[in-house]
């Protein structure tokens, strides 16, 4: 009998992203809270900050992504809830899957599910905060690259934090201080899209390629181990 | 560590801390601009350096935990209490750069690149911290905490870079600074080298009284689930002795 090889890890990864999209399709559970959540922050953002003294277009990029930071936490935690239920992640573990493919697909899947809530977002705000963008390809630069960065941080942590009852707020204390350079850069970028562009947005971009690409290479190597333990 | 080694560290400790209260108190002269505020110094850089040495030290027992050829529980004790005082003297480095500030600066607290790093810092090991508290086996959580602590320390070349990029009032090192120029005087940079040296022999020590704290609670830990399971078995079925602590831990 002929053993057919592996599908490749691009294959892999698009099966586990897809099936995580799909169960998100059917039972609209991440989303369903998520988008409530972010809207609630951004008139809460917004009554905090007194929307009168028109101070609110101005810090519009940085409450853009604390929204999305905090939303992307949810998000983690139900990507990982999904493995977790009905034990499904032994049924991946013994799908023979490389654990590689698995990290990258359940990445890819968050960062699907947090670039509709940017979106999402993004469009509130311009209406509500009365922001205009400019640079349309600076803005759309700059959350691929800060949400691929932060969908590979969060899944890396979200396999560690996993078996905890307490898993959000640990997943908090563990996360947001790692995506500080991914805030910092992705504000720095969205206001250059907002007010005009600065010589220093190249430097910008290239931080948060440099930090996807650090985090998306640690979790390839090292969510073998934290998912099987898990 | 052997007992005359273990003996000279000690004595190292206290001698060196000694001398770090007559160099910068006494010898050391006063700052000609900032007065005896300046004197601060002698306890925050110290402290700053050991905080750093304390991550390095993190990672690398980390790293070598992870490595199959060098596994052993030694190493993630050593990550351990090197990560809980790396907490300790970062939060005393920024507690003193806060009251150095305050005459220097006029202010406790500034939005300067390298304090926020700094305390991302903190944050990102009180969070390596945390997460060895949760719940799992020995393995699980030495394997677990050791991936998280090489995870964190990838925050340092951020630091370093943070620095560079937004130059703003913290002072620019003022002995390793680019130039290898050291800008310090004499006896000033001899209660600096002193404090360096205190705070490194002070740090040997408290790791050692961690590690061996970690290895008595691994051991009474396991004592005591052995006493009280000796203790049910007697009750329910009286005999006429039940072991100590002591004997069980044997």
């Amino acid at each position: 009998m002929n053993e057919q090889p592996p599908p490749r890890l691009a294959v892999q990864a698009a099966l586990v992203a897809g099936k995580d999209l799909e169960i998100e399709w059917r039972t609209r559970a991440t989303l369903s809270r998520v988008l409530p959540f972010a809207g609630i922050l951004v008139v809460l953002f917004a009554v905090a900050l007194d929307p009168d003294r028109g101070i609110l277009p101005r810090v519009a990029p940085g409450l853009f992504w604390l929204a999305v930071l905090l939303c992307a936490l949810l998000a983690f935690g139900r990507s990982m809830d999904l493995e977790r239920g009905n034990r499904a992640g032994i049924g991946l573990v013994l799908s023979g899957a490389d654990p590689a493919a698995v990290f990258l697909g359940k990445a890819a899947a968050v960062a699907a599910e947090l670039l509709v809530l940017e979106a999402c977002v993004g469009v509130a705000m311009i209406a509500v905060y009365d922001v205009d963008v400019r640079g349309v390809a600076l803005a759309v630069s700059a959350m691929v690259l800060a949400t691929t960065g932060i969908a590979a941080a969060g899944t890396l942590y979200g396999a560690m934090v996993t078996l905890d009852r307490s898993r959000d707020s640990l997943l908090a204390i563990l996360l947001l201080p790692v995506l500080l350079p991914v805030l910092l850069a992705a504000t720095k970028l969205l206001g250059s899209a907002t007010s005009g562009p600065s010589p220093q947005d190249r430097l910008w971009l290239g931080l948060l390629a440099v930090f996807a690409a650090l985090y998306g290479g640690l979790g390839t190597i090292a969510f073998g181990s934290l998912f099987e333990e898990a | 560590m052997t007992v005359n080694l273990r003996r000279m560290v000690a004595a190292i400790t206290v001698a060196s801390v000694f001398a770090l209260v007559l160099y910068g108190l006494v010898i050391a002269p006063p700052d000609r601009v900032q007065g005896d505020a300046q004197r601060l110094m002698y306890l925050h850089v110290p402290a700053a350096w050991i905080a750093y040495v304390s991550f390095a030290v993190t990672s690398c027992a980390s790293a070598l935990y992870l490595i199959p050829r060098t596994r052993h529980r030694r190493w993630d004790r050593l990550a351990t209490g090197s990560a809980e005082l790396g907490v300790l003297f970062t939060s005393l480095a920024i507690a003193l750069g806060s009251l150095w500030g305050r005459p220097v600066w006029g202010v406790w607290w500034t939005w300067d690149a390298r304090l926020i790093t700094t305390v991302v810092l903190l944050f990102l090991y009180l969070g390596y911290l945390a997460l060895r508290r949760v719940p799992a086996s020995v393995e699980v959580r030495a394997r677990r905490s050791a991936i998280a602590a090489l995870v964190a320390f990838v925050d340092v070349p951020v630091v370093h870079f943070s620095v560079i990029w937004w130059r703003t009032l913290h002072q620019q090192p003022t002995v390793l600074n680019p130039e290898l120029n050291p800008q310090i005087e004499g006896a000033m940079a001899t209660a600096l080298l002193v404090g360096v040296i205190a705070f490194t022999a002070l740090y040997i020590t408290l790791l050692r009284w961690s590690y061996q704290l970690q290895v008595a609670e691994e051991t009474t830990g396991a004592g005591d689930l052995a006493y009280l399971v000796a203790r049910r078995r007697n009750t329910s079925n009286p005999a006429p002795s039940v072991p100590s602590l002591t004997e069980v831990s044997r």
